[in-house]
Order: structure tokens, then C-alpha cells, then sequence
């Protein structure tokens, strides 16, 4: 027995002393914080599984298709390696904060990656500001994360503002090619911040830029009935419905469409419920139709051999597909490894500085966006959403028109006639 | 603003009607436990969630439709309603109020947990029942499934209070809840009339729940959206009343539906929860209040 543990010690000891090696100058730690445990544990452990297959690209463990960034690797660093190191916030600021200390004071990282929930993400990038370590967020949408005036802190992916935006560009982009008419908009909300906050907005844009709002509801999203919020929609007839609603309320407000045989020419929904992976899975075919933005979906892998390609190699790896979380955070770790390699160096002012200079076009990326370059405040300006539509039970990308493997069913058909 | 048709409000009208039926039905339980034994029984919106499992594991498991388990899922509610009263209430009967309510209150918090444990958080439905389909006629549309659920409520409502009223079993109940002491004399057996009422009790949030099934999403929390409404309804029809909670939950149904086209959807709650306001303060016993 004694025996049994002075081997243990010593085999102890040599691993502690092996990972010291690997310690070496060869290898960049990079520290990333995912909600691994607690209620969103399992889409922490999807975006755990793309950055580490990110990482292993970028350390060409597996080869890269041609033309991806992250296959570049990093030459410029004598082929040094990037180790990710993760911490978990278990969807907790606090923790989130304690972490991003961690990773900084004991894990010697050199910049930090996460953290998925735009809350955590705020307390966070507090934490790596005051040490001056550069932080990109991937998949955070929150929008006045970038509006902080912080140096060290980098958002690839565009924020709700811009979400909102492209609802807009969208509707000029029909009226434009399609010939639609979509002059009086309902903004068909639930009353919460999400909702308040989109309401203002999708007020400010529609009158700067010449729609008409013909109604304007903020209902309780815990509601036993929304007979009154679809009669007041009939009344106002709009041609185009904008609605923000979580998954039980989208549902019954759907199930209250049929009922009372209410459709405007284009319901326009903001993620969230509508884009639930139980939404459809619940309604079934009552779900057509129905437009929504995304963030990224699998099928611009028919327009993006890239696309196929990583998603091919995930599935490998790890059974699963692609979702617009787990490509974002993909994406960020190529963005730092790309930095990394212009900087030619680790130093936390020259990664800051080539994170700055970053200029990554879309086509290099597996996300629908015209590429990767930061503003002033740190917030990729190239980025933008996507709109799907619900066409024989699956989402298939239908804007921007480039990116768009189905056309768009414009007018929504009345319930009646399907 | 609204341009108000007259076949616009007709609609409103007449599907504030239907859902206030339900609520009626949801609150005829609450009102008879409360009527007899004086307790609020906070968990009652989880035996409408249950009834609403009920008919969407006997779709999902069996393939029968809601309608064909209602009277199944209706007697597993009552049998569900007995033991709690065996179970949790006969031991705080005469305990303090406040016990009372944290009772009922932790059974709540019990159930909701148990359901999302054991059918997890996701919503579901029952998408395919067999009142699927619509009733059209003069520009009015009502989806079958609300029909159905209205007329249910109807004919559940209507059985409550027949048996309260026209049957010896009935009256016996209706004596315990107005003088307990007096009933026992008079050699009915209390103990067994609480547990009846739990038992009806339950029975009638479960057939609400089933009804409900087909057109109103099922997840562990959706009992709280109906609760809130039941107390509004049991309060404006008066503590007690199977009568009165009948035409309340058709006045506060129209008071949401209706006033909340009126006035802004954004208000509906409010509007309820101000005429429970007005109600406590100008006629506290309800509208066909008792005690």
C-alpha cells in the first residue's frame, strides 16, 4: 500500500513537472470562459467543442480547408502552439469575474475569450481592462457591451441594434427586388427590457426611415390569452407584423393567428422563440411561413463549401452540428490566432494593436457576414444577421440575397389557402 | 388607432366568453375548497398543469386523444386531490393560517419542480386532436379546440353545481362548509366532505387543464398563468360560490379580452387585477358571496 502511494506521489510529482515543460515558450495560453455547468451547460460544452477545434486547426492537428484564416496557423511565431485554457461562469457574473481573475493571475493567459451571456461578459471584460489584457467576445449581443469606451475590449459579433437594423434593410431589399409593399409595420412586442428596448428602436428606424406604424403592443409574455393583442392587429391590418416573443407566447400567439384567421403579408420575428428548436417541433406545419433573424443556420453551407467543410470536421469530432453560438466562437478563436500571428509577438499592446489592424474578409470565415474589423470601440463592423424563413418545416436562409439558398414565400399565405 | 367593426368586437365579444368559461372552471375548485374549509390552496394551478400532462403523455404514449383520457385524467385528479387532503391539508386543519399557506404554497413549488424533473422545462402540445379545424359563419371564426373548451367548461360548471344543489351527497358537503360543528352532529362525516372537495376540486382544475390542452401550451410553470386569474374570479363571485365564480370568470374574461381591445392590450392585467381592487373594496363578499 505505502508502495502504491509513493508511486502516485512520484507520478504526481513528473506530471506537475511535465506540465511546466509544456509550459514552454512555444506554447500561447489563451484563457476562455464558457458557461460549463449550470442551466446553459449544454451549450457551453457545444462552444467548448468548437474553440477546441478551432485551436486544433490553428495548430494544424487537423488540416484545413483552403482559405479558412484559422488554417493559416502561426508562422510568424515560429509555429508555436495555442493552448485554451477554460473557465466555467456558470451563467454567474461573479464567477465570470473570478475566472477572467484566474486565468490572468494564475494561468498567465494572454488574452480572454467568452463568455457567451452578455452579463457575464460585462463583468468579465471589466476584469481583463483593469489588468490590460485584450478580450474578444464572440457571441455576446448585448449592445452597450461595446459602448463602454474600453481599450482591451473586441466584439466580432454584431450586437441587437444591428439585428434590428438589418430587419429594415431587409424590407428595402423586397421592396426593391421583389416589388413587396411594406409601408405599415405592428410592432408586436412582450414588455419586458428585450421588448421595451426593441420597441424604441424599431420605432426610431421605421419613422427615419418612412414606414408607418400602425400599432404598437407590449403584452405580458406569462398571459393566458392573446385574443385582444391579435383583434387590435386585425383592426390595424399592417402589411408587416414585427414580433418579440419567448417560446410560450410565440407559440400561442401562432395557435391565436389560426384561430382567428389572422395573416399580414410578412411576420417578421426576432429570434428568440421563433427560432426555439422546439417552435417548430410543436407546431408542426402551422409554423410556415414565419420570417426570423438568425445569427448563422447550416444550410449557407450550400452556398459556402467552407461551411460544409468545418461542419463536416465537427461532426467528426464531435457528433454535432454547427449552431449560430458555437460558429461565432469558432470564428473568435481564428480572430485571435490571426492577431497573434500579425503581432509576432504575445505582449498584450502589440496582440491589442493587431486585434485593432484586424481585416479578415468574410469569405476567409464560415460566417455569413462581409468580414471581421473593428471599430473605434472595438465592435466588428462588418458583421450582420441573417433572415430565415420556415419553408416545409425547416429553416432555410433567405437574406441577404448573396448568402440566400431559398427564395423568400412573399405574401405569407392565409391559413385557408395551405 | 383601431377601427372598430362591429364584427371586429363581435369576435372579441364573444372569445372573451369562451376563455372566461375556463377560468370559471378553474376557479370552481378553488372556490369549493375554499368555501368548505376555509383554506387557499396556492397549488391549484398545478393540478390544471397536471391535467394538461395528463392529456398530452396520454396522446404522446397511447396516441388517445385528450377528449377519450378526459374522464381518466379527470378521476387520477380527483384521486390526486384526495390524497393531498389525506396526506398534507388533514394535518394543518386547524393549524395556523400562515401554516396553511406554506402548505399549499411549498406543494406549489413541489409540483412545478417535480414536472420540470420529470418532463423537463420544454413546452409542448397536443397538436393533433380531434376538434381540431374551425367554425366560420358570418365573418366569425372560433377554432374548434376554444369551442370545445368553452362548451366543456360549460357542461363541468353546470354538473358542480347541479350536484351541489340537487343531490344529498351535495347538500351534506354544502352543510360542512356552512356550519362544520352542526354537520357533525347532524352525523355527517366531515373529514370524508373535505377530502370530496379536494377531490372535485382537483377534478375540475385537471378537466380545465385538458381542456386547455389542445390549443394552450403545456409546461411546468403554466399553472401560474391561470392561478392569478382563478383568485380574481373567486374573489369577484363571491368566497364559496360555484354560482358566482361562474359569471365572474365570464365578467373577467371580458374585462381582459374585451377591455384589453379596447383599451391597449398592454393593460390587460391591469385592468384585471383593478377590478379585483374595486371588488375588495366596494363588495367584498362578491357577487354571490356567502360568508
Amino acid at each position: 500500500m505505502q508502495k502504491f502511494i509513493r508511486h502516485l506521489c512520484v507520478s504526481a510529482i513528473s506530471l506537475v513537472m511535465a506540465a511546466g515543460v509544456a509550459r514552454a515558450e512555444d506554447e500561447i495560453r489563451i484563457g476562455v470562459i464558457y458557461p460549463l455547468t449550470g442551466a446553459a451547460a449544454s451549450t457551453g460544452v457545444e462552444l467548448k467543442a468548437a474553440a477546441e477545434l478551432a485551436a486544433a486547426v490553428v495548430n494544424k492537428e487537423i488540416p484545413a480547408p483552403p482559405g479558412l484564416v484559422a488554417g493559416v496557423g502561426l508562422p510568424n511565431l515560429k509555429g508555436a502552439k495555442i493552448k485554451l485554457v477554460f473557465g466555467d461562469h456558470q451563467g454567474n457574473p461573479q464567477v465570470g469575474a473570478t475566472e477572467a481573475e484566474r486565468l490572468i493571475t494564475q494561468e498567465h493567459v494572454v488574452a480572454l475569450l467568452g463568455c457567451y451571456f452578455s452579463n457575464v461578459t460585462a463583468t468579465a471584460s471589466q476584469v481583463a481592462e483593469r489588468y490590460g489584457v485584450p478580450f474578444l467576445n464572440g457571441s455576446s449581443s448585448s449592445t452597450p457591451l461595446s459602448q463602454r469606451g474600453f481599450k482591451w475590449f473586441f466584439r466580432t459579433s454584431p450586437h441587437d441594434d444591428l439585428f434590428v437594423a438589418n430587419f429594415f434593410e431587409f424590407f428595402k431589399d423586397m421592396e426593391k427586388t421583389k416589388g413587396a409593399k411594406l409601408k405599415t409595420l405592428a410592432l408586436f412586442n412582450e414588455n419586458t427590457l428585450w421588448g421595451g428596448e426593441t420597441t424604441k428602436l424599431e420605432t426610431r428606424l421605421a419613422e427615419e426611415q418612412g414606414y408607418t406604424v400602425a400599432e404598437k403592443i407590449l403584452y405580458p409574455a406569462k398571459t393566458t390569452q392573446m385574443t385582444s393583442e391579435v383583434q387590435r392587429l386585425k383592426a390595424a391590418s399592417p402589411e408587416v407584423v414585427m414580433q418579440s416573443s419567448y417560446l410560450g407566447d410565440a407559440i400561442l400567439a401562432m395557435k391565436t393567428y389560426k384561430e382567428l384567421g389572422f395573416t399580414p403579408a410578412m411576420l417578421m420575428a426576432n429570434d428568440a422563440g421563433f427560432s426555439d428548436s422546439e417552435f417548430l417541433k410543436t407546431l408542426g406545419k402551422d409554423g410556415d411561413f414565419i420570417l426570423s433573424r438568425e445569427v448563422w443556420s447550416l444550410d449557407l453551407a450550400e452556398k459556402n463549401p467552407l461551411i460544409r467543410q468545418v461542419n463536416d470536421m465537427m461532426k467528426e469530432r464531435n457528433k454535432i452540428n454547427f449552431t449560430g453560438n458555437s460558429s461565432r466562437e469558432f470564428t473568435a478563436i481564428a480572430v485571435i490566432a490571426d492577431a497573434l500571428n500579425r503581432a509576432g509577438s504575445t505582449a498584450p499592446e502589440a496582440l491589442r494593436k493587431a486585434l485593432s489592424e484586424t481585416d479578415i474578409p468574410g469569405s476567409a470565415t464560415i460566417m455569413p457576414w462581409k468580414g471581421i474589423k473593428f471599430d473605434q470601440t472595438g465592435q466588428n463592423t462588418l458583421g450582420s444577421g441573417i433572415i430565415v424563413q420556415v419553408q416545409n418545416g425547416q429553416y432555410v436562409t433567405v437574406w441577404p440575397f448573396d448568402v440566400a439558398t431559398k427564395d423568400v414565400v412573399y405574401p405569407m399565405p392565409a391559413w385557408d389557402r395551405r | 388607432m383601431v377601427h372598430l367593426s362591429t364584427e371586429l368586437l363581435l369576435q372579441t365579444l364573444l372569445s372573451g366568453i369562451l376563455i372566461g368559461l375556463i377560468y370559471a372552471l378553474v376557479a370552481v375548485g378553488l372556490t369549493l375548497i375554499f368555501g368548505v374549509m376555509d383554506v387557499v390552496n396556492f397549488a391549484h394551478g398545478e393540478f390544471v398543469m397536471l391535467g394538461m400532462y395528463g392529456a398530452f403523455w396520454g396522446m404522446a404514449l397511447f396516441t388517445l386523444d385528450p377528449l377519450v383520457t378526459l374522464p381518466l385524467t379527470a378521476l387520477l385528479l380527483f384521486g390526486f386531490g384526495v390524497l393531498i387532503y389525506q396526506v398534507v391539508i388533514r394535518r394543518i386543519l386547524t393549524a395556523p393560517m400562515l401554516s396553511q399557506i406554506f402548505a399549499t404554497f411549498g406543494m406549489m413549488i413541489l409540483l412545478r419542480g417535480l414536472a420540470q424533473f420529470l418532463w423537463k422545462p420544454d413546452n409542448r402540445l397536443v397538436s393533433h386532436s380531434l376538434v381540431d379545424g374551425k367554425i366560420a359563419f358570418s365573418g366569425l371564426q372560433f377554432g374548434g379546440p376554444q369551442l370545445m373548451a368553452g362548451g366543456g367548461a360549460i357542461v363541468v360548471t353546470l354538473a358542480v353545481w347541479l350536484f351541489l344543489n340537487r343531490t344529498r351527497l351535495g347538500t351534506a358537503l354544502e352543510a360542512t362548509a356552512i356550519d362544520r360543528e352542526a354537520a357533525t352532529l347532524m352525523g355527517i362525516n366531515t373529514q370524508s366532505m373535505f377530502a370530496l372537495a379536494w377531490g372535485i376540486g382537483a377534478a375540475c382544475a385537471g378537466i380545465a387543464g385538458v381542456l386547455l390542452s389542445t390549443f394552450f401550451p403545456i409546461f411546468p410553470e403554466v399553472g401560474a398563468n391561470f392561478v392569478l386569474i382563478a383568485f380574481v374570479v373567486v374573489v369577484l363571485g363571491g368566497f364559496g360560490s360555484v354560482a358566482g365564480a361562474f359569471w365572474a370568470g365570464i365578467i373577467v374574461g371580458e374585462v381582459e379580452v374585451l377591455g384589453g381591445f379596447l383599451i391597449g392590450p398592454t393593460y390587460k392585467t391591469a385592468l384585471v387585477l383593478t377590478l379585483f381592487l374595486l371588488v375588495l373594496l366596494f363588495k367584498p363578499k362578491g357577487l354571490m358571496g356567502k360568508a
